[in-house]
């Protein structure tokens, strides 16, 4: 009796200790995000002046205002989310092309083209290379250039392939084909649906990693009005702190523009981050089963 | 006894060789037609197997560029072949070392923070009762992965401004931290350790799923306290995946990401924040030096392939793990 007590006791003081760990770590994450959201709808002298650390002071949506103003942030947004959706389509069927094929067990030469898809993933032709290729293909300035040099993604075509071997029940696979399914009505009919969980994690990958991405924007795209929207905030996240500090100390008209700049890099990060996050956690419980399945080896 | 030993063995020889036979011919038989039974999945992989081919492998070929004066005029075999000589003048550029240096320093010391943290937070979520601030902590923690590295590093300018950023504020100083080179690599790494410490307890957290739940039961029967049992019975799970993912992330030590750099250095604190990767786009893209940029870039690549070789080597002997 008095074991079992004691038992209870040093249980309950290890989960005290284990809520303040997952507390405190939470916080430490969500805080600063947080504050930006903060931040985003109050006065920017009050932010600077350190009065916005819990709640917003001088409530205004001024900043966002600015930001959907903005014609350059405006059509990043539009080119983004083209970008997005048309990349996501793109990247999942493609996916599937590969990994499709490549979780038949009977096809002949299966090996060997794995081999040729898996070495992309460990060599490459740097970036030179694969930009001269890019320009000699004509794909500088088309949009096309963010996702045709991008090839397969090897690591989630792994994932998916091992899911459909692991988690498609064979017996379902072999009796649409004893009734006459060819291979791929049955990847339409049978994998296709059944392969949801992990088609959506896909999806979620696909769209961060085209949502996010301006480095190929950077290179293939010199036309500024293909830019997409991580692109455009470049302009006004990292160039913009050196001119801003400069025109901090000039009075005036300047000093009301530095004070618009401030209030827009709180609203864009805000306006470029949402999305995702709010997207997210719609799909969050298939990443651990999805990454189970797909990181057992079939 | 005696006679029913050669029995057994001549029946069993006889329809080992009968099925070998059969299997060889079945094999046989149906390699052709398992082909053309197949031939929609061949058009399945036509279409990757193409644009890999153009976007990946063509540029392999084009990495000789590295050993040629390239001129676009001439095309890459056309162009005249100068040896190794774009590699001499790398390594007798005055920042080579530096550079060299602040790429692997980056990495190693960006390994050896941000890697024991997933595996210390999903013991601890793992063992979390509460389901709901256990799913709570998780959405948080996973949230800034998805943030692009352009708005991280906005983020990142504005908490550190030296006129009213947040860190200044807490602190009470008003210092202008991406001026000094000391502080480049501890930004670079906290923000890496915020933004993807949670991310990478996933996998560790989708191991720690599969450990059987009676082991915990006959543990608590045992009086294991919850750090025993973390200690005893988590860890021992999580081990496998833990030094696979070392393995990895030592295979890939030169290979620093080139966004959050670039992002990230000013002209003062090119000292630390002074990379190959940059290097690469800045002479490749701004400059259009492609042979030299390729040369730097090759340079990189052939060392990490040797690291992730070693390492590959290294996990054969010691495990049944292999990646390459």
């Amino acid at each position: 009796m008095k074991k079992a007590n004691k038992l209870g006791l040093s249980d309950r003081l290890s989960d005290i200790i284990l809520v303040v760990i997952c507390v405190a770590v939470t916080l430490i994450v969500a805080y600063p995000l947080y504050y930006v959201l903060v931040a985003s709808v109050s006065n920017p002298y009050d932010v600077y002046a350190g009065k916005t650390f819990l709640l917003p002071s001088e409530f205004t949506l001024e900043g966002y205002k600015s930001v959907f103003a903005d014609d350059s942030i405006f059509t990043g947004y539009f080119n983004s989310i083209k970008y997005t959706i048309i990349g996501t389509v793109y990247s999942v069927v493609l996916l599937y092309m590969v990994a499709y094929p490549l979780a038949q067990k009977d096809l002949p030469g299966r090996k060997l083209i794995s081999i040729f898809f898996i070495v992309t993933m460990y060599f490459g032709g740097g970036l030179v290379p694969t930009y001269l290729i890019v320009k000699q293909t004509g794909l500088i300035g088309n949009m096309w250039s963010l996702f045709l040099p991008g090839g397969v993604s090897v690591a989630n075509m792994i994932l998916v392939k091992n899911y459909f071997q692991n988690s498609i029940p064979g017996e379902l696979v072999e009796a649409a084909q004893i009734d006459g399914c060819t291979k791929l009505g049955t990847l339409l009919k049978i994998v296709l649906p059944l392969s949801l969980p992990i088609l959506s994690v896909m999806v979620v990958f696909s769209m961060v990693a085209y949502w996010n991405d301006w480095f190929t924007a950077l290179i293939y795209l010199p036309n500024s009005d293909m830019a997409p929207l991580p692109l455009v905030l470049r302009n006004i996240l990292i160039k913009s702190s050196a001119s801003a500090t400069q025109a901090s100390t000039i009075s005036g008209g300047y000093a009301e523009l530095n004070k618009m700049t401030e209030m827009i890099k709180f609203a864009s990060i805000i306006v470029a981050a949402a999305p995702m996050l709010i997207a997210y956690p719609f799909v969050q419980k298939y990443f651990e089963k999805g990454m189970m399945a797909g990181a057992v080896k079939g | 006894m005696a006679r029913e030993v050669p029995f057994n063995f001549l029946k069993f020889m006889k329809r080992f060789i009968k099925q070998g036979v059969k299997a060889m011919k079945k094999n046989t038989k149906s390699l052709k037609m398992r082909i053309i039974e197949n031939w929609q999945m061949y058009l399945l992989l036509l279409i990757p197997f193409v644009l890999t081919l153009v976007y990946k492998y063509i540029p392999m070929y084009g990495i000789q560029i590295a050993f040629r004066d390239f001129k676009a005029s001439r095309g890459i075999t056309g162009s005249e072949w100068v040896g190794l000589e774009w590699f001499r003048r790398f390594f007798s550029s005055p920042n080579c070392m530096r550079m060299i240096k602040n790429t692997f320093l980056l990495s190693a010391y960006s390994l050896l923070w941000s890697f024991p943290i997933p595996i210390i937070l999903s013991l601890c979520i793992n063992q979390l009762r509460f389901k709901k601030l256990k799913r709570v902590t998780q959405t948080v923690l996973y949230a800034p992965h998805f943030i692009s590295t352009m708005v991280i590093c906005g983020m990142i300018k504005i908490f550190l401004s030296p006129s009213g950023g947040l860190v200044n504020l807490i602190l009470g100083t008003n210092a202008d931290f991406l001026t000094e080179a000391g502080a480049f690599r501890t930004i670079y790494i906290a923000s890496g350790i915020w933004q993807d410490a949670g991310w990478g307890c996933i996998i560790y957290l989708a191991t720690l799923a599969t450990v059987d739940t009676s082991l915990y039961e006959a543990a608590k029967v045992d009086g294991a306290s919850v750090l025993q049992r973390i200690l005893h019975i988590d860890l021992p799970a999580l081990l496998p995946m833990i030094v696979l993912n070392l393995i990895m992330s030592a295979g890939s030590l030169m290979n620093v990401g080139f966004e959050k750099v670039w992002l990230l250095q000013t002209d003062l604190n090119k000292a630390t924040s002074d990379i190959i990767a940059v290097y690469v786009y800045e002479q490749g893209i701004e400059n259009a030096k492609y042979s030299y940029s390729t040369a730097v870039s090759l340079f990189n690549t052939v060392i990490n392939l040797i690291l992730l070789l070693v390492v590959n080597k290294i996990a054969k002997k010691y495990s049944d793990v292999e990646f390459v």
